[in-house]
């Protein structure tokens, strides 16, 4: 069996042919061109027709060149020593620090018996009210912030990543802009995360193969420290770049796109990455919080659609706030109705009071004549977009039930919240008395 | 001695195999990746060389690799155990594999589909010497609440002949039970299990019938409006987070049929582990037993094999075709069938088929028709009636109905619930499109009574987009009350709350009694003074109607209740009192000056026979 060869069949866009026998499909390659070595891998055998794929790209690789097979497939260094560490696309350090060897684990491994995973029954708390209150994050759910370009995903992100109780924070980054990995890098450090964080980034300027594996680095190394019994947050920024990859990935490789050029397997392909999110039964978790870009805000493109298909839930952020309609948490029922008796109650009643306000503002914006009713309306709307749904607001889950009730009362009477009884009782503020409503006898 | 052949080639999970002698197609084969078996299946042959698709991740294979061949068409294994039981989409047993295999799923990982050590108490049918044919009962077993059929193997032809037959006693799945003998002298052992080709439809009945029995989901806007029968077939389409999954689920729950078979096809894993950790313990009221007792659940979940998910939905609904051959009414839900027609995508695409549009092969058409043909209502040959009725869910690409595999799927089925983005914005669950869904089925509340209803919706609808343009002070009050009677209806009566105990399920007789007194409700003229008022009124009248919702049916507090709505209602309708007549709803809905025109000059007119051969003929390509 040869596992080195000097013959380049053919090159066309990042695959190139070799002629090679024994080897196995999925397996990993050296190219030695002059101007470095890159990795390939195989992505097709055809008799003594091997295609890889060549992470760095065929500019420079001459047909004479050394292909050297490596007879393993793509893999993980999975240990502490991670931890604190910045790595590339293809898993080499991004840091000047020691490239790690130890305990490798390979990339996209089998999938999780369904029968063994759990139902998520842990709230992640953000000290977000759009997202504590009105959509609330679980552990091993996998959720996208849908948004669109120039709004602060990353620095939302960032702040999920700092305030969230987790073990451990992966960060995969895709297609990033160098100055966007320099803030992500700098505000986990900063808030003293880095130390149980790992990063595995690869920017715009890296090769294209590279921003596929970028999520799966971080999401193997995920799934170990999950066995391992830790509580891990997986952060993906940005997945339309993955997705874009993997357009040109498919288009150079003849394959009949479907839509939009996408090929026909993308929410396969993604439904792989996501599915990772797990809650495993009698060990940790992983939760994926990613970042999908809507070209044009258009959330029936290729990619925010598959993507709304397979998460469990959106966060809409526009215009610099967590939208509550748009936004959704498939999973807050499983966590809520244990936080506080007026959790549910209050969120339901809020959000149907915003989308009267919603209504008025049309009605306002027709020029038709405003009742009573709407100038309350109107006023609530106000105070909810500012006390709550603003971006800069961060107080924790029951602070922010307590301000929900205060605006009601400021802006209602009671009946007119339309909320149930027991807990206007008990919750209601007496006016100018603040918190003393507290005390039932208070009626 | 196995026929085996050569790989030649691997892209992605397609293997090219050279092989000498004969190759069946959709025949099964093992791909040998050192102790690893990877299950295949040839999907194309081409002289000597044949294609295959393996249902599993091929990396490690190479070329030169030996490739055995089964002669076996990819089958199930059908006989007592299937019943709630968790199977992957090759039958797989994945309760037994997680306890053999840990938290993933190994490649190759085999496990027979029924519990061999299980003994089953067997009661013989039949005495030797009779003679049967495929299909027809030997004896019986008791299986969560019924008598499962051990049957004659479906595939055998011809009439056969009980030599041997076993006495009454516990048997395992693999132990012969009867020796039976052909005219030619061929014998065979049997026992309680037999395998069957998935992609072959079980047709060992007398008739088809008409499917005309509605399948009660307890859900009212289907049941009512839009209903199922048993026996037949209904899509959900809906674009993400309408719902789709949360409305299958609540059928799963409380549809009343005997077995429910759930294919979780390329969907969320959660969404699986939900049913599985939660039937267990739910009680289903029909028989007392659990959920899951009447369960079984084929997942091939998002991020499981691709290849297998297209099998997945054949591999449930030959597992429902057999437990209707025994006379049971079996309900299949299919989440989703746009995740099965995107795994037949990627197949062709790696065939290098000439695409169709959006790249789905052209053969989907005739195989999501052939699919939902499976199911029906059927007479057995020895007259009891059995039934399958299947519900699709589909994912359409962003949204929007008009893509190949909801039209597809539009011309095969029998009831459509169209679930829309607007109602689910709103928080109108379950978020089912009142216009623009249909059935072909009756339901539980005759069709007359139902036409009334639609006018009403319809028009409170068309008063309500009116409203937008010229705002409520530009809508004369009688337009606006019909406009309230619309809007109460719908939250009433076609939302549910599926997180209330008793909201989330209504019986058949509780829908035809509720949807009575609204009916009569909304059929009165009410002395309502202005908009305000009227606002007011029908606010109270729809938390009236919500508390009744919330009252056990055939309760005292549901007839209190019911007795306090009706009264309400009646204080402030047109006549004397208490005693107000109430006038029938298409009364109601000539009142308005803007109906009575309508009446006079109807907008869309139907299109007659005269109508189409006027048109110039550039026009007429949409009939």
């Amino acid at each position: 069996m040869r596992r080195i060869t000097h013959n380049i069949l053919q090159m066309t866009g990042n695959v190139i042919a070799v002629a090679a026998t024994g080897v196995r499909a999925g397996e990993l390659a050296v190219v030695a061109a002059r101007r470095g070595e890159s990795l390939a891998q195989v992505i097709r055998l055809e008799r003594e027709r091997v295609f890889l794929q060549v992470f760095a790209g065929t500019a420079g690789v001459s047909t004479g060149d050394e292909v050297r097979f490596l007879g393993r497939q793509m893999a993980v260094s999975v240990s502490d020593h991670l931890l604190g560490r910045v790595f590339d696309g293809k898993g080499a350090p991004r840091d000047h620090g020691p490239a790690l060897q130890e305990n490798l684990v390979p990339l996209n491994g089998p999938a999780v018996n369904p029968a063994r995973r759990l139902k998520p029954t842990t709230m992640i708390h953000t000290g977000i009210p759009m997202i504590d209150v009105f959509n609330s994050l679980v552990e091993s759910q996998k959720i996208s912030i849908f948004t669109v370009a120039g709004e602060p995903y990353h620095e939302l992100l960032a702040r999920v990543a700092l305030q969230a109780r987790v073990d451990v924070i992966l960060l995969g980054g895709m297609g990033l802009r160098y100055d966007d990995f320099l803030y992500l890098r700098d505000r986990l450090e900063a808030g003293g995360a880095l130390g149980r964080a790992a990063l595995f980034v690869h920017t715009a300027a890296d090769p294209l193969v590279e921003c596929l594996m970028a999520p799966d680095l971080a999401l193997a190394v995920a799934e170990q420290f999950a066995l391992a019994g830790r509580t891990v947050l997986v952060l993906l920024t940005d997945m339309t770049n993955f997705c874009d990859a993997l357009k040109e990935m498919a288009i150079s490789m003849e394959q009949v796109p479907s839509n939009r050029g996408y090929p026909g397997d993308l929410y396969s392909q993604l439904a792989a990455r996501y599915e990772k999110a797990v809650a495993f039964e009698g060990a940790g978790s992983v939760t994926v919080l990613s970042v999908t870009t809507m070209p044009g805000n258009d959330v029936t493109h290729p990619v925010p659609d598959n993507t709304g298909y397979i998460t469990e839930g959106q966060y809409y952020l526009y215009q610099g706030r967590i939208e509550p309609f748009g936004s959704l948490s498939r999973l807050k029922q499983q966590v809520n109705a244990r936080t506080r008796d007026d959790h549910r109650a209050l969120m339901d009643g809020m959000i149907r009071l915003y989308a009267a306000y919603q209504e008025t503002l049309e009605k306002r914006a027709m020029g038709f004549s405003l009742s009573r009713w709407d100038e309350k309306l109107l006023n609530y709307g106000a105070r909810f977009e500012q006390e709550l749904m603003d971006l800069s607001v961060n107080i924790p889950l029951f602070d922010a039930l307590d301000r929900g009730w205060t605006i009601l009362a400021d802006c209602f009477q009671p009946e007119e919240a339309g909320l149930r009884r027991d807990l206007m009782e008990k919750y209601w503020p007496a006016r100018n008395q603040d918190h003393a409503a507290h005390q039932p006898e208070q009626d | 001695m196995p026929r085996t052949g050569t790989i030649v080639g691997v892209n992605g999970n397609h293997l090219a195999v050279e092989f000498a002698g004969a190759v069946t197609q959709n025949e099964v084969a093992y791909a040998l990746l050192d102790t690893l078996r990877l299950k295949a299946e040839v999907v194309r042959v081409r002289g000597r060389r044949a294609d295959l698709q393996v249902f599993e991740d091929s990396s490690g294979l190479r070329v030169g690799d030996p490739v055995e061949f089964t002669g076996e068409l990819l089958s199930v294994e059908l006989g007592p155990g299937l019943l709630g039981q968790l199977y992957e989409g090759l039958q797989n047993p994945l309760h037994a594999l997680a306890e053999r295999d840990g938290f993933f799923l190994r490649r190759g990982a085999v496990l027979p589909a029924l519990d061999e050590t299980r003994r089953w108490p067997f009661a013989p049918a039949v005495k030797p010497g009779t003679v049967v044919a495929a299909g027809d009962t030997l004896g019986t077993v008791p299986e969560g609440g019924f008598r499962h059929r051990i049957m004659l193997p479906f595939h055998l032809r011809g009439r056969w002949r009980i030599a041997e037959m076993a006495t009454p006693g516990e048997f395992r799945v693999r132990d012969p039970i009867a020796v039976v003998h052909d005219d030619d002298g061929h014998e065979l052992t049997l026992s309680l299990s037999f395998r069957w080709p998935v992609k072959q439809a079980i047709r060992l009945y007398r008739e088809r019938l008409a499917p005309t029995d509605p399948l009660i989901t307890q859900i009212r806007i289907i049941d009512s409006l839009f209903p199922v029968a048993r026996g037949g077939t209904y899509c959900i389409p809906g674009p993400f987070g309408a719902g789709k999954t949360l409305l299958q689920q609540l059928t799963s729950r409380f549809a009343q049929a005997d077995i429910v078979i759930i294919a979780a096809c390329g969907e969320r894993a959660g969404e699986v582990v939900e049913t599985i950790r939660d039937f267990p313990r739910l009680t289903d009221p029909l028989t007392g037993r659990t959920l899951m007792e009447r369960t079984i659940v084929v997942a091939n979940t998002s991020s499981m094999p691709v290849a297998a998910r297209e099998a997945s939905v054949y591999t449930a609904v030959t597992m429902a075709e057999y437990y209707r051959q025994m006379g049971l009414h079996v309900l299949l839900l299919a989440d989703s069938t746009s995740r099965w027609a995107q795994a037949m995508r990627e197949r062709s695409g790696r065939l290098e088929e000439i695409p169709g549009e959006e790249a789905f092969p052209a053969y989907l058409e005739s195989v999501i028709a052939d699919f939902y043909e499976r199911a029906g209502c059927v007479r057995l040959r020895d007259g009891r009636i059995g039934s399958l009725t299947i519900g699709g869910t589909i994912s359409p690409a962003g949204g929007n109905f008009d893509e190949p595999v909801t039209r597809a799927t539009l011309k095969a089925v029998g009831a459509f619930h169209a679930l829309s983005r607007e109602r689910a914005d709103a928080r109108c669950y379950p978020a089912v499109d009142p216009l623009e869904s249909w059935s072909r089925y009756p339901g539980v509340i005759p069709a007359d009574q139902l036409r009334h209803l639609r006018r009403l919706l319809t028009k409170a609808h068309e008063i309500g987009q009116m409203m937008k343009v010229v705002g409520e002070e530009g809508t004369p009050l009688a337009d606006f009350i019909l406009y309230l009677k619309g809007e109460c209806f719908d939250a009433v009566y076609l939302q549910q709350n599926a997180f209330d105990p008793v909201d989330a399920a209504t019986p058949a007789a509780r829908q035809q009694c509720v949807f009575a007194l609204l009916e009569d409700i909304l059929g009165a003229r009410f002395v309502l003074g202005s908009r305000d008022e009227a606002r007011e009124f029908f606010q109270r009248l729809r938390l009236h109607v919500l508390e009744l919702n919330r009252a056990p049916w055939e309760s005292e507090a549901f007839a209190e209740q019911f007795r306090r709505v009706r009264e309400f209602a009646a204080g402030q309708c047109e006549g004397e009192g208490a005693s107000a007549s109430v006038c029938p709803l298409r009364l109601a809905l000539v009142e308005t000056p803007l109906e009575a025109e309508i009446y006079r000059a109807p907008r869309i007119k139907p299109a007659t026979k005269a109508d189409l051969t006027m048109r110039p003929p550039d026009e007429t390509d949409h009939p």
